[in-house]
């Protein structure tokens, strides 16, 4: 067995951002393990740009975020296991991994955990009908096409409205494919508006919302798809059903954060995060295991995701060093309106201010937000709009969290 | 003429309205400057940045992917897409190289690296 300070499960964002963080915070032997052949992670895959407005300031594609954060990582000497594939983390942080060298144990005093997320797949769906080849989940099209060469289809329905079916609608567009429609099971979209605008009516491909996919048929390939408009429960009216011939289905329908190692390791699990419930440094309910990126919440936009990584990887490295404060915690709550709280847990430190992160339920006009405690209103915040596609961020003031002693409560008017 | 937009310069996708008034183009709702240039050439000439993949012949199923450094006519979308899938590259290939000279007056670069 070896032993790391910091050990990192997964070389995307996530893991290259803690990676950095933790290193820069005085941690030297910090490692990353990363399945794939090359640090970069989802963003290898993701060739569009509109990647580091916020963060870097500039307008970039995911292989040239992900190389700046490589090159950072390159430059500090932190050293990558690639091809490693972790199967087993305990609870007293023994991570267990497959590499070309074999097995191998590391005994790390802190663990982050980075692996990202995974697609909701057709079996998860039920929709009706027959298994021909075409259905592909939309990030398996966008590696195929993107990263391999591979052309996926030449008639496309779109089974989603979330920004991964957005960005492959116009991605199959440029490549030639017709896409006959998108649709969206719900009301309203869940991808951002600048996609719709930029991925859909760029291209005139039809948004139909309240919209499912009930039947496939074919049976070798593909040969089209039953569309039917959904009622209030969600379920296919039949009267509205109408056949749309394709040779491709594309489903972008969910990501579902990775928990296996989570789970392995013990740590308990947010049911409506699908990620580990977390403190405001990003640490599990097992001391020194960390979590970040998509595995703790399906972000929007990776420039979060590399901001919630460096909390983690500050957070891993003062946990090394045995400086982190022993404050006592509150939980958070998420109120009317909003759908989750993250952190799960704040500490009640008067040194710093603390973020949290939130998503609506239902998308809202001019709402203004309050994080109350007890009688005690801590923070407000007025946005003209809210929509559960993005992510909100709600500053605390350190000396108002300092005076809470009750639950911390998000909730929102609408005005 | 009035027309409504939505900013695509960055994900916060501002509401715009552009009032076109034969040639000046008057601009609200932006959160930024960059949304009153956005909606002006929006209504004068569009423009996108395009980006997509190139073959590298020299390695197995691998592609190299690109984007055009700058904008370029919302209408030569597709003549450009033309032109980047009939190009093909040798790897070595390093982030910015230029892998099409004068695409619609600007260039296509590489985004990713290829050992």
């Amino acid at each position: 067995m070896t032993e790391h300070d910091i050990v990192i499960i997964g070389g995307g964002p996530a893991g290259m951002a803690a990676a950095v963080a933790a290193f820069d915070a005085g941690i030297k032997d910090t490692v990353i393990l990363d399945r794939e052949d090359t640090l970069g992670g989802i963003l290898r895959q993701c060739i569009h740009n509109g990647f580091g407005l916020h963060k870097l300031g500039r307008e970039l594609t995911g292989p040239e975020y992900a190389a700046v954060y490589a090159k950072q990582v390159e430059e500090r000497g932190i050293k990558v296991y690639t091809e490693t594939m972790v199967t087993d983390l305990s609870a007293d942080k023994i991570v267990t991994a497959s590499s070309r060298e074999g097995i191998l144990k590391i005994k790390a005093k802190a663990v982050i955990l980075a692996m990202g997320c995974r697609e909701r797949s057709r079996g998860a769906l039920n929709i009706c009908g027959t298994r021909p080849a075409g259905i592909f989940s939309a990030g398996t099209a966008q590696k195929l096409i993107n990263c391999e060469g591979y052309g996926v289809g030449k008639r496309v329905v779109i089974l989603g409205s979330g920004d991964i079916g957005l960005i492959m609608a116009r991605r199959m567009s440029l490549e030639g494919a017709k896409v006959e429609a998108v649709c969206e099971i719900m009301p309203y979209s869940g991808g951002l508006t600048r996609n719709i605008v930029q991925c859909l009516e760029d291209f005139g491909i039809p948004l139909y919302l309240s919209t499912t996919v009930a039947e496939i048929h074919g049976n070798r390939r593909l040969e089209g798809v039953t569309i039917a408009e959904v009622g209030a429960d969600r379920r296919p009216i039949e009267e509205t059903k109408r056949y749309i011939p394709c040779d491709t289905l594309l489903l972008s329908v969910g990501l579902i954060p990775e928990n296996e190692l989570t789970r392995s390791a013990g740590i308990p699990i947010d049911p409506v995060t699908n990620g580990a419930v977390v403190d405001e440094n990003r640490q599990t309910a097992v001391p020194g295991i960390f979590a970040c990126g998509n595995v703790l919440q399906v972000h929007d936009l990776v420039d979060y995701v590399s901001d919630e990584a460096e909390i983690a990887g500050h957070g891993a490295a003062e946990f090394v060093k045995g400086t982190m404060s022993g404050a006592k915690t509150l939980d958070t709550k998420a109120g009317f309106g909003v759908r989750y709280v993250l952190p799960q847990k704040v500490s009640v430190d008067p040194a710093k201010d603390t973020s949290l992160f939130l998503r609506v339920s239902n998308p809202y006009g001019k709402v203004r937000f309050t994080v109350s405690s007890g009688d005690e209103v801590l923070a407000t915040a007025v946005r003209l709009k809210a929509v559960p596609g993005e992510m909100e961020k709600i500053n605390i003031p350190a000396d108002k969290l300092a005076a809470a002693t009750d639950t911390v409560t998000v909730s929102l008017e609408e005005l | 003429m009035t027309k409504n937009l939505i900013c695509i310069i960055c994900p916060r996708g501002c509401a715009l309205t552009a009032e076109i008034n034969g040639d000046e183009v008057k601009v609200s709702g932006q959160g930024c400057i960059r949304g009153e240039k956005y909606a002006i050439d929006e209504c004068v000439s569009p423009v996108r940045t395009v980006t997509s993949v190139i073959r590298v012949s020299n390695r197995e199923d691998t592609m190299v992917s690109c984007k055009t450094e700058a904008p370029i006519p919302k209408a030569k979308i597709f003549e450009a897409m033309d032109i980047i899938r009939k190009t093909t590259v040798k790897a070595p290939v390093a982030i910015g190289d230029v892998l099409c000279d004068n695409v619609f007056g600007t260039k296509v670069i590489a985004t990713k690296e290829i050992k």
